[in-house]
C-alpha cells in the first residue's frame, strides 16, 4: 500500500478510536491497538507505542477541562502516580520481554475485562458511606468537590495501601499494552479508596499522561516508537477526541456505550484468536 | 464523617483548597499549551514526511528498532539541522513525554509554595521515576 494512502486510512481510523473513546468515556487506545494490528497488519510493537503517544496527548490535551469543574484531587493524584509510574516502567520492561504473540492474547484479554467493567457501569451505584481512615487526614487526601446546588460535599479517603497496589497494576498493564489503564483507574480510586465516582474519574484522568510518559521514555529509548506511524495516530486521536468532547450528546451515550461494549467484546476475542493462532 | 451534604468546611489539610485548585487550574493550562506545540511539530514534521516519502509503500508489518539516531535526543540535533523530516517528528513526540513531566515539576514548586513538606516530597519522587525512565 502506497504510504499517502497508508497514512490517511490510518488517520481516519484513528480519529474515529479518538471520537468513540472521548465519547464512551473508554479511551481510545482500547480499540486502537486492535485497529492498527488487525486491520493494517502492523507489529503489535509498533502500535503500543503509537498508542501510548496518543494516550499522553489526549489525556493531557482534555486535563484543562476537567481541572475547571473542580473535581479532580491533585493530592490524590500525585501520591497514587508514585504507584502508576513504578507500574509502567514494570511494565514496558515485561514489554520488551514478551513474545508478541503472548502481548495480543493479554491485550485480548483486558479488553474483555474492560468490556465487562463496561457492562457494569451502565448502572452506576453511590459510593457506600463508611467509616472516616484516620490516614485520609493524615496524608491530606480527604477533599471536597462541587455538589452542583452551589454547595460543597466532603469526602475521605479509605483502604490506601490496597488502592495503592491496584494502581501499580494499572500502571503495569498501561506501560504493557500502551493503553490509558483509565478503567482499572477508576476502579482503584471509586470501589477500593471509596473516593466519590465523579472525582475519581477526573482525577483519573489526570494521572493517565504522566502514568503513559514513565513507560513512553523507555519505548522511545527501545525504537518501539515509529515516526511515520505515530504522526497519523497521535494527530487523528487527538482530534477525534475533542471532536468528541464538543459532540457529547447527553442522550445517545448509552446506546453509544453499549455499541462500543460489542466492539472491545469482538476486538478482545480476536486479538485472543490471533495471538493463539501466532499470527499477531 | 459520610458524605452527608453539608456547608462548605475548611477541611483537615492546613492549606485551603483555593490554593490547590489554582495549582491545578495552571497545571492543566501548562498541559495544554504542551500539547498544542507538541501538535503542530508532529504535524509539521508529519507533511514533509508524507511529501518526501509519498511514493514509498507502507511497512510496518515487520519490527525493526529505529534508527539509534533517533532514539537519543543528543542526536537529535544534526539530523534537525538538517531538516530531517522524522527528526521533527521526534523531536514533536519528546515535546510531548516532556509536558506530563513539566506538570509534576511543577507540582514540586506548587506545593514547595504552599509548604506541604508532604506533598513535595511525593512530587519529587514522582519527578525521579520519570527521570529514571527517561535517561537510563
Amino acid at each position: 500500500m502506497p504510504l499517502a494512502l497508508f497514512t490517511s486510512l490510518v488517520f481516519a481510523g484513528s480519529l474515529a478510536a479518538g471520537l468513540l473513546g472521548a465519547m464512551t468515556g473508554l479511551g481510545g487506545g482500547v480499540v486502537l491497538v486492535p485497529l492498527l494490528t488487525l486491520a493494517f497488519h502492523v507489529d503489535i510493537r509498533y502500535a503500543i507505542g503509537a498508542s501510548l503517544i496518543s494516550v499522553i496527548a489526549t489525556s493531557s490535551g482534555s486535563a484543562a477541562a476537567y481541572v475547571r469543574e473542580g473535581f479532580s484531587n491533585v493530592r490524590i493524584g500525585m501520591f497514587l502516580e508514585v504507584a502508576t509510574t513504578l507500574g509502567a516502567i514494570f511494565g514496558a520492561f515485561l514489554a520488551t520481554r514478551m513474545p508478541t504473540h503472548a502481548l495480543a492474547i493479554v491485550f485480548g484479554l483486558v479488553l474483555l475485562y474492560s468490556a465487562w467493567l463496561s457492562w457494569q457501569q451502565t448502572h452506576h451505584p453511590e459510593t457506600a458511606p463508611h467509616p472516616k481512615n484516620p490516614w485520609s487526614d493524615r496524608l491530606r487526601m480527604s477533599g471536597s468537590y462541587p455538589d452542583g446546588n452551589g454547595g460543597q460535599r466532603d469526602y475521605t479517603v479509605d483502604r490506601i495501601p490496597a488502592g495503592f497496589a491496584t494502581m501499580f497494576g494499572a500502571g503495569t498493564l498501561s506501560g504493557l499494552l500502551g493503553i490509558g489503564s483509565g478503567a482499572v483507574k477508576v476502579l482503584a480510586m471509586d470501589r477500593i479508596m471509596r473516593i466519590p465516582f465523579k472525582v475519581s474519574t477526573t482525577t483519573s484522568n489526570f494521572m493517565i499522561g504522566v502514568t503513559a510518559a514513565a513507560s513512553a521514555g523507555i519505548y522511545l529509548q527501545r525504537g518501539y516508537i515509529n515516526p511515520g506511524l505515530a504522526f497519523p495516530v497521535m494527530i487523528g486521536v487527538l482530534a477525534g477526541s475533542l471532536l468528541g468532547a464538543h459532540l457529547l450528546v447527553k442522550a445517545r451515550v448509552s446506546l453509544l456505550r453499549t455499541i462500543f461494549t460489542f466492539v472491545i467484546l469482538a476486538l478482545g476475542v480476536e486479538m485472543i484468536v490471533n495471538g493463539w493462532l501466532g499470527r499477531s | 464523617m459520610t458524605e452527608q451534604q453539608k456547608p462548605a468546611i475548611p477541611n483537615a489539610s492546613p492549606t485551603p483548597t483555593f490554593d490547590d485548585h489554582r495549582l491545578e487550574m495552571l497545571m492543566g493550562r501548562l498541559l495544554q499549551t504542551g500539547v498544542l506545540l507538541a501538535s503542530i511539530t508532529v504535524l509539521i514534521g508529519g507533511v514533509l514526511f508524507l511529501i518526501t516519502h509519498a511514493n514509498q509503500t507502507a511497512n510496518y508489518r515487520t519490527f525493526s528498532a529505529e534508527s539509534a539516531n533517533l532514539r537519543h535526543p543528543s542526536h537529535l540535533l544534526p539530523l534537525l539541522a538538517a531538516g530531517d523530516p522524522t527528526a521533527i517528528i521526534q523531536l514533536g513526540i519528546l515535546l510531548l513525554i516532556a509536558t506530563p513531566i513539566a506538570r509534576v515539576a511543577f507540582g514540586v514548586i506548587g506545593f514547595g509554595i504552599e509548604r506541604d513538606r508532604l506533598y513535595t516530597a511525593v512530587s519529587v519522587a514522582v519527578l525521579t521515576i520519570l527521570i529514571i525512565s527517561l535517561f537510563r
